[in-house]
């Protein structure tokens, strides 16, 4: 089925339309629980966004990475220890970020330099974090909490206000990261080299662009975001808990397929799943269905599959992803 | 094999070039993989202030040291032997099954159900329970087949996202007012749990030695003589290689695919349920969340060999069963193992890396190019 460009952008729009206005709508009806639905909608999509930009910078570059769950799940430790031992929450952040970062490198390592198959490169990342979390775990730590921040002027606004302008810290940062990666990787030199290298890696490198480094580099400044969503959970749960990611770092990658690899695409898809969660938590909330926990808990994982089933299926993923690079 | 620090049957890591026999070469890799990653995990064993000495040696105690122990090796590797030839037969047909832990839930629960509500003679009764499992677990396998195959959903996402909802059915299924509930009358502290199978559904011992291990040994040679001599098996393969070629020779590469996913879901249903009827009598939910991941270690190690999966799944089934007696000697999480897991995996997936150390560059094997991308 091949849609004129022009039918495909009205098409578009409507659906945007009739989502602003379901939203006007609902507010009109319960102003309350609107609200609680939305603010819980961006801060369940902020680290599913993080990720899959996390994801958007891999693939765009030419590296698969399955390891994001792992990123997250060893920054959320390490940020959670480094915070607890130490007092200091900025510096629980920075050692966060700075192991999702190790990881990261080790990607570049095992997919770049050694080649390895791209999925089990990530499988280990996975494994070796589940196992790593375990086993350094210490139980009855505690961690200072993330501060609330709220934008004066914007934060009274009706609905939005709420939902994104009073908010903690790093679910801000997710939202600006998408408009830095989006500048990034479509305005900038280094994003144009970066997508040559995920398209076409031979002319990139016939052309003078250093592929292996960039896939190195690439890879390393892409885990910091995996490891700013694993300190997402954090911010959320203010305490770390084995195999807290629960997933997530590989629904992060349905909602980078579901975006097309694009951080814009990426952003609509987190707030399709975090909508999701937040309505499963509503109405888990108010006992509204006669349903077992156990059926809510299966509803983003659900979600996922059926939104790949539908929108995944003409999605087309950067030419060189996962294949390691060969020079002539 | 399960040697302190560096296993015995490996080539010293020094000298220019070692001499290893041709029927060697293939297990090369895999054992020294096997031996880094008991030093790294020695490593780490180090850095908690343990004697990784002391830690090994309970592990092998644990895992040999008596007949019990031999029994208990035997039982803890049963499940992952299913596992990893889940994982090896999907490679084989080009697909990566990440989904053995929900499979291996599904398997263990319906068999339970069969076992617990059915009450044949034992050599009708513990088929029966097994093929219910298994067949249970397959349409999980089906739906990922088809998904891949007709709706482009990658099988890596969508067979974990079965993981989690595995879990949740399973546990809905046996919570205390769940169709698979334990009644009050057996169940007096109201535990999410299955009641127990009837006798005629457990899987015996035959001298101290679980039966189902050696069921399993069968399958694994099923599973062999089915891919490498029957035509069904070389059209697997051939898809596994190349997916447009095999479509190119006139293979249905929409139906082998959807088969492939169904057969590896049920050998992986199969582990679930075999370790359900054998060992543990009922299906309680929380079981080991790393069974699914050990069988990707597993199907590596082996190389993707179903025949050589069960040596493989030894070793693994070695270190889980000696874990008990190591926790009880010495302060060294049970998590080790799966961390020694994680380091095997990487060095038989990087066999580069492997032979750098060992120094012989110039043997470079040919790479297992295992999965395929989103756009499969």
């Amino acid at each position: 089925m091949k849609l004129d460009p022009k039918v495909k952008r009205i098409i578009l729009w409507s659906i945007v339309a009739a989502i602003v206005l379901g939203w006007i709508l609902a507010y009109r009806w319960d102003a309350d629980q609107t609200t609680a639905v939305a603010s819980r909608t961006v801060r369940a999509a902020a680290p599913l966004l993080l990720g899959a930009l996390c994801g958007v910078i891999g693939e765009r570059t030419g590296v698969f990475n399955i390891g994001i769950e792992g990123q997250m799940l060893f920054a959320a430790f390490v940020g959670f220890m480094a915070a607890s031992y130490s007092g200091s929450l900025l510096l629980g952040i920075a050692a966060g970020v700075a192991g999702a970062m190790v990881l990261g490198l080790f990607l570049g390592w095992a997919a770049v330099t050694l080649k390895m198959d791209q999925i089990i490169a990530g499988t280990v990342i996975n494994v070796f974090a589940l196992g790593f979390t375990s086993f350094y775990y210490v139980q009855g730590r505690t961690m200072p909490s993330f501060p609330s921040w709220s934008v004066p002027g914007l934060d009274g606004l009706p609905l939005l206000g709420k939902s994104f302008f009073s908010n903690p810290p790093l679910t801000y940062l997710a939202m600006i990261a998408t408009v830095v990666v989006w500048i990034g990787l479509f305005k900038t030199r280094w994003g144009l080299r970066t997508l040559a290298v995920g398209e076409n890696p031979g002319a990139a490198d016939a052309v003078g662009v250093n592929v292996i480094f960039k896939r190195y580099v690439n890879v390393t400044i892409a885990a910091s975001l995996a490891g700013f969503a694993g300190l997402h959970l954090l911010q959320s749960a203010n305490s770390f808990d084995r195999g807290m990611t629960n997933g997530q770092g590989f629904i992060a990658l349905a909602v980078m397929i579901v975006g097309r690899w694009h951080p814009f695409g990426a952003a609509a898809g987190a707030a399709l799943f975090g909508f999701c969660i937040a309505l499963e938590a509503q109405l888990q909330f108010n006992d509204a269905l006669d349903i077992p926990p156990q059926f809510f808990g299966m509803i983003p994982y659900v979600t996922t599959i059926a939104v790949l089933a539908i929108a995944g299926i003409r999605a087309r993923p950067p030419a060189a992803g996962g294949h390691p690079f060969e020079k002539e | 094999m399960t040697g302190a620090t560096t296993a015995p049957d490996t080539p010293a890591p020094s000298g220019p070039r070692i001499d290893v026999g041709r029927w060697m070469r293939p297990a090369l890799v895999p054992l020294v993989a096997i031996a880094l990653g008991l030093l790294l995990g020695a490593i780490l064993i180090l850095s908690i202030g343990e004697n990784p000495l002391d830690a090994y040696g309970a592990i092998i105690e644990g895992a040999f040291g008596s007949p019990d122990a031999v029994g208990r090796t035997l039982e803890k590797a049963t499940p992952l032997v299913f596992g990893g030839l889940a994982v090896a037969f999907a490679f084989k047909g080009g697909l990566f099954n990440i989904g053995g832990q929900g499979q291996i839930l599904i398997g263990a629960v319906f068999a339970a159900w069969a076992g617990f509500t059915f009450d044949l003679p034992t050599v009708i009764q513990i088929p029966f329970s097994l093929l219910v499992g298994g067949l249970a677990a397959s349409l999980l396998g089906a739906l990922v087949g088809w998904l891949k195959a007709v709706r482009g959903v990658h099988e890596v996402i969508s067979t974990i996202m079965l993981n989690f909802v595995a879990a949740n059915f399973t546990e809905w299924l046996v919570n205390t007012s769940g169709p698979f509930a334990d009644p009050p009358a057996t169940n007096p502290s109201n535990l999410a749990r299955t009641p127990l199978i009837n006798s005629s559904a457990e899987i015996p011992h035959i001298g101290g030695l679980p039966l189902g291990f050696f069921f399993s040994v069968v399958v694994a040679t099923v599973c062999w003589w089915l891919l490498e001599r029957t035509t069904l098996g070389f059209e697997i393969r051939t898809v596994g290689h190349n997916r447009h070629a095999a479509a190119y020779a006139g293979i249905n590469v929409v139906l082998l695919t959807i088969l492939v996913m169904t057969i590896s879901a049920f050998l992986a249903g199969l582990g679930g349920a075999v370790e359900t009827l054998g060992v543990t009598g009922r299906f309680e939910p929380g079981s080991n969340a790393f069974l699914g991941f050990a069988g990707i270690t597993i199907a590596l190690l082996a190389r993707t060999n179903p025949l050589a999966v069960v040596p493989a799944a030894l070793l693994i089934g070695a270190l889980q069963a000696g874990t008990s007696l190591m926790q009880a000697r010495t302060g060294v999480p049970p998590e080790i193992v799966d961390l020694i897991q994680a380091f095997i995996l990487f060095f038989v997936a990087a066999p580069v890396v492997v032979l750098w150390i060992i120094r012989r560059r110039g043997q470079e094997e040919e790479r297992l190019q295992l999965t395929t991308g989103w756009g499969g």
